[in-house]
Order: structure tokens, then sequence, then C-alpha cells
């Protein structure tokens, strides 16, 4: 059923009875063109694109729990393009070019709200450093506004500027970033490709990747073995595991992140605002809760739960920025399990193995990637060559020495 | 999650930093091949089960600490001071 204003009217009069499931709950088949596995967002935008672009309709999603219960879920919603480094500009440009318009694309009210994303620096040096991003990004046709204090101020007079070791000096403003409502994506992408045929089989771990002579003909999974020519992995936090069944070592640790809902309060904050001197983010959700987080705990993990330590940095990070904070009660926090590379930026490629992809990497940032992600990762299975805009993100940066490390700290993924 | 150090007892993780898996040993010098150093700087196993990892008790003992720790449940089985692990391991190598 596609979705419109009439279409919403008519079932105000009918009692909302014949609104259909969003897509097909289905069951696999003997084989397909492509398997992709994860049903999170990037493997069900993957899927998508494969079917709108490339015309690759017999397409499977393999979710190994229900779609979008991954990090799609899990996450604080933001999107932006602020980035530094040739590899990753066009890149995620791309990706703030597809979330304008992916509403109309995929016919599902994602909530798009470009609602600006504002970082802020409080010492000369840190002006100095996002004067330069701020350069980077309007060279590159991205905008993106460097503000003074009088101009933050205006914008959110409450937090605390006159902080005696972390004044706030201004900020780098880029009113196109924002936030998306995460689970419509998930949702959304999975309607859309269900729609051009792609089968959406949810409860179904992939416990084995078949390969003969060299190429992949197929995956095992908890509910049989399924043949594919093509496979390609989409599985941040779980990649290691994945590359692990042949016996591919990844430049990958999976660390925890946290993020936090504060109780719901009325309108507050209309934008989404950084920290600088420490690691912070908050905005506020249409529902009236802050959604704020920071760092990740730190050391590998794989439980989906962080520890008090880092949830104690996170609080003083708000309590240093915003000192309102303090009033309020957190209604939850989770952890989502991250796939940390060792650059801090992903990787988009095909891998040794003929037939077999690799989408991984994504560190805490994969959200606001989703689209370009999906788009990208869909050229590269059906053209088995990576797109211009994926061009940098290869699995053999790390041999070569190309790597896209934005942050400057090293072989370290802890600290990306 | 509270680490056990050797030297101080049941410490909270706060008090350390992390280094990452215990198990890469640098190639030796001008032996190291590309590909070695490729495994050694990037390339790691990251299980999802126990793992060996190194630990720094900055706020404490300041010992390096080699720790055994379950990634799933953040359960740690063993701690030992890192450099007796460093001398068991030279230790092997020097045997001809």
């Amino acid at each position: 059923m596609r979705y419109s204003l009439l279409s919403v009217l008519q079932q105000a009069f009918k009692g909302q009875r014949d609104w259909t499931p969003q897509w097909r709950d289905a069951a696999p088949k003997a084989s397909y063109d492509v398997i992709i596995v994860g049903g999170g967002g990037h493997g069900l935008a993957t899927a998508y694109y494969l079917a709108e672009q490339h015309g690759i309709r017999n397409v499977a999603v393999l979710e190994r729990s229900h779609v979008g219960s991954g990090n799609i879920g899990r996450n604080t919603t933001i999107v932006r393009s602020n980035y530094l480094l040739p590899g990753n500009v066009p890149f995620y440009e791309k990706s703030m070019q597809l979330w304008e318009r992916l509403e109309q694309d995929i016919n599902y009210n994602a909530m798009v709200s470009q609602r600006g994303v504002l970082n802020l620096y409080h010492t000369d040096g840190q002006r100095d450093a996002y004067a330069r991003r701020g350069n980077g990004m309007r060279i590159n046709g991205i905008d993106a506004e460097l503000l003074d204090q009088d101009q933050v101020r205006a914008m959110v007079p409450f937090l605390d500027f006159d902080n005696a070791r972390f004044p706030i000096q201004g900020g780098l403003l880029q009113r196109r970033g924002g936030t998306v409502r995460h689970d419509a994506v998930a949702w959304g992408y999975a309607r859309a490709a269900s729609d051009r045929g792609v089968d959406i089989i949810q409860n179904c771990a992939v416990t084995g990747i078949r390969r003969e002579n060299g190429r992949v003909v197929g995956v095992d999974t908890t509910r049989g073995y399924i043949g594919a020519k093509k496979v390609g992995l989409a599985v941040a936090g779980a990649s290691s595991q994945l590359a692990a069944m042949v016996d591919m070592r990844l430049p990958i640790e999976s660390h925890v992140l946290t993020a936090f809902v504060s109780e719901g309060l009325k309108p507050l904050i209309d934008t989404v605002v950084t920290f600088g001197a420490g690691h912070f983010y908050v905005s506020q959700s249409d529902k009236g809760g802050l959604v704020f987080g920071g760092d990740i705990d730190g050391y590998n993990s794989y439980a989906s739960r962080g520890n008090l330590a880092t949830i104690e940095d996170v609080m003083e990070g708000g309590m240093a920025l915003w000192p309102g904070l303090g009033r309020l009660r957190v209604l939850r926090h989770w952890g989502g399990v991250m796939d940390m590379s060792m650059d801090g930026s992903p990787i988009i490629d095909k891998t040794h193995i003929e037939g077999l992809y690799l989408n991984a990497g994504w560190c805490y940032g994969g959200f606001k990637a989703t689209p370009a992600s999906g788009f990208c990762f869909a050229h590269t299975i059906a053209n088995d060559a990576p797109h211009a805009l994926n061009a940098a993100f290869r699995l053999d940066r790390f041999a070569t020495g190309a790597v896209i490390d934005e942050k400057g700290v090293g072989a370290q993924p802890n600290l990306h | 999650m509270r680490i056990d150090c050797p030297c101080c007892g049941l410490r909270d993780n706060g008090e350390f930093t992390y280094l990452g898996d215990a198990s890469p040993a640098r190639p030796d010098g001008m032996d190291a091949s590309p590909a070695a150093m490729l495994d050694y700087v990037y390339r790691r196993d990251n299980p999802a089960g126990p793992h060996r990892e190194l630990w720094y008790h900055g706020a404490g003992c300041r010992s390096w600490l080699v720790v055994t720790r379950d990634t799933r449940t953040h359960d740690i089985a063993e701690v030992a001071f890192a450099r007796d692990a460093a001398r068991a391991r030279d230790a092997e190598k020097a045997v001809p």
C-alpha cells in the first residue's frame, strides 16, 4: 500500500482496518543471486539499492534476530557530513544528500529533521581546527558556519558559557545536519526493498559460508542451507565472527557504546549540540526525551552493556556543558556493539574470496552513513567493483598505508 | 566491572586504561616482513569469549596487567603482571 495523505484520511474513516504488514516476512528459497547477511540499516539499504538501482531483485536479507534489532535501533539518530579527509568527505556528503530525499525515495516517513549539528569549541586552538574543518567542508560544497560565542548563545542560551575550565567560545554549525528516526529508517528500507521483490528473512542466523573452488556458493543458516552467487556481509558488531568463518582476520575490534535517554520534557533544545572539551552529544527526540551519549567503554566487548565508569564520564561531560541536566532523571541507557576499525573509518570492499563482499568497521558513526553505505555496497556487489565514493574504503588500505585516520590517533581502535 | 589487581586488590575499572589484545608479539627487527607487521599492527582475532588483554593500572600501582576476560559477560578469569608474561615469553624464546 502506498502511503499518502489520502490513504491516511481514507483509513481514518474506515477504522484503520485496511493497513497491511509493511513487508513480507519471507521464508528462505533454495538460492538467490545475492544474499545480504545482516538485516540492519546498511543491509536493508543495500538490498533496496540492489533492486532499485541495479535491477537485482532475487535478493535475500538474512537477519539473525528481527529487523532493526541491532545498532540501527540502538543509536543517537544523528546525521551530519562534517568530515575533513578526502576519502570521507564525498561519501558522507552523498549520505546527507540521500537523507534529504529519503522519504520521497522510499515513500516512508523517517522523520528526517535537519535541525542542525553544532560542534562547540572551547579554546583558540580548537577554534582554528574547526575553522579548518569548516573551510574543508565549504571547499567541497558542504555547508558550514563558524559561530562566535554570541551566535551560539542566541541558539542555546542555557549552556554553561562561562564554565571556569571549559568556557564556550563558539561553534561550528552544519545546518543541514540533524536527526532521523532510526527505527523508521530500518522499517522504511525493509518495506521499500520488500516491495521490489527482496526476501527479508528474520530469525535466520548464518552459521557458515560455503566455498567451492575459491568461490562463494552459499551460506549455512539456522534455517538450512541457502545458495547464493554473491554474499555481502553487513553485520557491524559481529564482522570479525562472520569473517572468521572464511579464515579472515579483520582490522577490527568490537567495543560497546552506551547511549542514554532522559525522562520526557517539553521542547527544550531544537538542535544537536556536541561538547568540544570532552565527548558528549545531546539532542531531543520528538517524544521529548533528551538523547545523549559519549565515548565507547574502550575495551573489547560483545556484551551490549557498558560499565559505570563510562556512564559517570558521560554525565560529567554533560554537566560541564549544561548544568541544568543535573535535575533530570535518566530513563534508560543501553549498549550497542561497534565494529571499531583500526583507523576509525569503514570498509566497503570486495574480499580476496570471489563473490564475498564486506561492509564493516563503522565505529560509532554508522547510522549517518546508512543510505550511502547501502548505495555504495550495492554498487560494489552489482558491478564487482567499488563506486568512486567508496573507492577509499578498501580492506587493503592497512597493508598499503592509505589509512583514513580522521582523528589522527593511529592503530588504536578504542581511541577513535 | 572490577579488576583484581595483583598489587592493589579489587579495584574499579575506571582506574585502569585499556591497550588491547595481549597476544600479538612484535616481529623481530629487520626480519619483520610487511605481512607480519600488518598482522601485528592491524589484524585481531576479536573473539566473542575469553580474551587476553593488556590493562594499565594508572590510578593505582601503575603496573601493566594481562587480564583474561570474557568479552560476552565481562567476567574476569585471571589477572597477572604483564612483566611475568613477557619474561616467560622471552625465556621461551631464549631456549635454543
